[in-house]
């Protein structure tokens, strides 16, 4: 299987979510799955969230999945009271990923 | 294909611009483009002021050039704007001539009056920066969301069983056990409590955005700040109360109330919201320009003929709701509740100005109610008048409806309030109440589904404090006391306040449990005040509007200090669910139309078929024939309500059912717990089949059905 990980900085918001948009998408076209590191991300914005959704409905259209990892307090409380948390299969670290995958 | 209308035709201050498109109003993303419209039907001039997140200054104010003038409308597509990062006002031009009804101020920055998400007040409670210019801002809103399958429940009507919530009150105290104290989040977290419960609708006093700080003071009384708790009073009709969102800070209301919704729907209970369309925050001539006053003051107000402010609100001024363009303004909110938040129904406050034409005189067929009457997306949506206002205008009962409109009925509230504290002479009347109040809903076809009826509401006592004060005590709220309703109907059972007395708490535990039993079996939508089902009290306060504190938090220690309370309402709840025979849509017929050997309602008295009659009488009793109730062809049991509310036990001598037919008891508030309500559907055989003695103060339900399920258990 075809896995990537790609390593979200400290921010996802208006500021970069278009570029960090074009590069999920990019991996998308070309891995069957994609690893969302968000160890270091400390603020999702409102676009930010629909960068995650956007991306993991773009996978699942696909028959591809895309997984989050290490998801900070604060994101976390951000994703479960706007309910996007729902959407996602996420995980503590990329090990206890990788090993859901296999 | 692509448009050929998206490139920019103007250019100003390095940004690109375009004429937009007049409708919708407010801010609309397209692509990359933002068209911003406003309509103002007196103003000569509009300039766009954007600024950058929370910046005081505006870092470009635009011109409406003239070409981008329709009629009375300034529309403008501004492109490549990096929209989460903005915030955007208007500044209109025109004449200040008071008398004339005009107020325009070029100096003032004004709220978009169609904006869907307004930050400024984003953490209940922080103090704002009185000076800034721009203090309630408007942004342009992400109106996407992942909704799944969900939609409006559409639940009938009848099934319903409110829940009357303040989203802060509701979860603030400390004992409520929620991450999320006092926000849409925290509502998420108590949904097993509120299924537990068993109610399937919640109503929220208002989520519109408004703002705490209007009207903020230190208490006089010990110095406690007074906020604008509730909320009449709103800042915008189209964005919720950022504060209720405890992603707020990060202005992801939006998103966090969408999320209650959907969870509060995937759960089977609906929403409905208190909308306050009779006035806005702005106040009188006092008051600060927001938005409506310094758009359009002669459109969006009631003015006397000098130019002054009608008040029938009774907080300043009055929404100028029969103008035509305050009614779109008013009609697309509401479908823009219901399309974009999914909400079920709403609850109108002082509805009877929506009625009222623009000199403030009430109309018999009020162009707004009939329009909302007949909207195609509110089409199955809720609406429920609180049908009177501040003017003077009480239209309970003649609430011009067109089949549509419920309303909050008021006379249900007074007539159960004085049978509970035994008045004489209420009898006749509360009759009317436990049937639906045909005097007052069957003349205009209403039917039964046209009454919410309610023993208490924000407005008033608390259900604790309703058996437990003769007078209100509102001395905290800064106003002498002079605040509030005086005539209560209210008893104290003997003391006022709380007390150690074991006789007074059992009676007044009694007496709850009376009155939570009157609004159950009565036909009608049954609404029950948040905080009762435990025992709330305010302390006897009963307008705690600016108390922010632990009068108007419930208590969540109240569950367990109150559990016989708690235990007798879910139960209640659970029996009016299972029985169709309480929930009627329309009228009864008070007559054996079917030929099925009893009518399907019955009234009764100490004696069988012989229901009282004198002025004094405190004693009565009805059956529902079940028969006349099937759901899927089955018919529901035989029911009979004996209520005594004297102050001496009587006996009640029971009709006799159907042969093979047995009547078991399902409360009898004149027990302790665990006698004083059973589990539905497992309900102990009465020991005498003709008659039951009713304790003082007492009600007591029968089942009447053929097989004995006590004896199999």
């Amino acid at each position: 299987m075809n896995i990537e990980v790609y390593k979200v900085g400290e921010e996802l918001d208006a500021i970069n979510y278009s570029q960090v948009q074009d590069e999920i998408s990019a991996i998308l076209e070309k891995s069957s799955s994609v690893v969302l590191d968000m160890t270091d991300c400390r603020y999702v914005s409102s676009s930010g969230l629909r960068v995650l959704l956007y991306s993991e409905k773009v996978a699942s259209s696909k028959g591809q999945k895309l997984y989050l990892v290490g998801l900070s307090a604060q994101v976390k409380d951000i994703m479960e009271v706007t309910g996007f948390n729902n959407f996602f299969d996420s995980f503590k670290t990329i090990e206890e990923c990788m090993q859901h995958i296999k | 294909m692509h448009r050929v209308d998206v490139f920019p035709t103007h250019e100003y201050q390095g940004l690109k611009l375009r004429r937009g498109w007049p409708h919708p109003f407010g801010a609309s993303v397209l692509g990359n483009m933002v068209n911003f419209s406003v309509y103002s039907r007196y103003a000569t001039d509009c300039t766009l002021v954007l600024f950058h997140n929370r910046e005081e200054q505006p870092f470009v104010e635009i011109p409406f050039f003239k070409e981008f003038r329709l009629g009375n409308v300034f529309s403008m597509i501004v492109f490549d704007l990096d929209y989460e990062n903005i915030e955007y006002g208007f500044r209109m031009d025109g004449p200040f001539d008071p008398a004339e009804g005009h107020r325009f101020d070029r100096s003032k920055i004004l709220l978009d009056p169609y904006a869907k998400l307004i930050v400024g007040r984003d953490v209940w409670g922080q103090k704002p920066n009185w000076d800034s210019l721009y203090q309630y801002r408007a942004r342009v809103v992400f109106d996407d969301f992942d909704w799944e399958n969900d939609l409006p429940l559409e639940t009938p009507v009848n099934d319903l069983i409110v829940y009357e919530m303040h989203v802060r009150n509701f979860t603030c105290g400390a004992a409520s056990g929620v991450k999320h104290q006092g926000t849409f989040a925290g509502v998420v977290e108590k949904i097993p409590y509120l299924k537990e419960l068993g109610v399937n609708c919640v109503e929220l006093m208002p989520i519109h955005e408004f703002d705490e700080f209007e009207n903020f003071r230190p208490s006089p009384v010990d110095g406690h700040p007074l906020y604008n708790l509730w909320g009449y009073s709103n800042v915008g009709f189209f964005a919720p109360k950022a504060a209720y969102a405890s992603a707020g800070r990060f202005s992801m209301q939006v998103d966090e109330l969408k999320n209650m919704v959907k969870r509060l729907h995937a759960n089977g209970i609906e929403v409905i919201l208190d909308v306050v369309f009779n006035h806005t925050a702005e106040g009188n001539e006092k008051g600060p320009y927001i938005s409506y006053r310094g758009i359009d003051n002669k459109t969006y107000y009631m003015l006397t003929p000098d130019g002054g402010y009608f008040n029938f609100s009774g907080c300043g001024n009055t929404l100028n709701c029969n103008n035509p363009n305050v009614r779109d303004m008013i009609v697309e909110s509401l479908r823009y509740w219901v399309t974009d938040y999914h909400i079920d129904g709403f609850r109108f406050d002082l509805a009877a100005i929506l009625g009222r034409d623009q000199n403030g005189n009430p109309m018999s067929n009020p162009p707004l109610l009939e329009s909302l009457a007949h909207d195609p997306i509110l089409g199955k949506t809720k609406l429920i008048a609180e049908a009177w206002d501040a003017g003077g205008l009480y239209q309970v009962g003649s609430f011009p409806s067109w089949g549509r409109w419920a309303e909050w009925n008021g006379k249900f509230r007074d007539s159960i309030r004085r049978f509970l504290k035994s008045d004489e002479g209420v009898l006749g009347d509360v009759k009317e109440r436990i049937v639906g109040s045909p005097d007052l809903y069957a003349s205009q076809k209403r039917g039964i589904k046209a009454s919410v009826n309610f023993v208490t509401a924000h407005d008033g006592f608390t259900l604790m404090d309703l058996v437990s004060y003769n007078k209100k005590h509102n001395e905290a709220n800064g106003e002498d006391n002079r605040d509030g309703e005086n005539h209560n109907n209210s008893w104290n059972c003997g003391c006022e306040g709380p007390t150690d007395d074991a006789d007074i708490n059992r009676l007044r535990h009694r007496q709850v449990k009376n009155a939570i039993t009157l609004l159950m079996v009565s036909q009608g939508i049954p609404m029950v005040l948040s905080g009762d089902e435990m025992g709330n009290s305010q302390q006897g306060n009963n307008n705690a509007y600016c108390q922010d504190n632990e009068i108007a938090w419930l208590d969540w220690n109240d569950l367990e200090k109150n559990s016989d309370i708690f235990h007798y309402f879910k139960q209640i709840i659970k029996f009016r669910r299972q029985h169709q025979v309480l929930r009627y849509e329309d009228h009864l017929a008070h007559s054996d139309y079917r030929h099925l050997g009893y009518p399907d309602f019955s009234w009764h008295g100490v004696k069988a078929w012989q229901p009282e009659t004198g002025y004094n009488n405190l004693t009565a009793a009805f059956m529902l024939n079940g028969q006349y109730a099937e759901t899927d062809g089955v018919a529901d049991d035989f029911i009979y309500v004996a209520m005594n509310m004297h102050w001496e036990m009587h006996g009640f001598e029971l009709p006799h059912l159907p042969e093979g037919m047995t009547w078991h008891v399902f409360a009898n508030t004149g027990m302790e717990v665990p006698a004083d309500i059973a589990e539905p559907g497992e309900e102990p055989l009465v020991d005498s089949q003709d008659e039951i003695l009713v304790g003082p103060r007492s009600i007591m339900i029968l089942v009447g059905r053929g097989e004995d399920i006590s004896i199999l258990s």
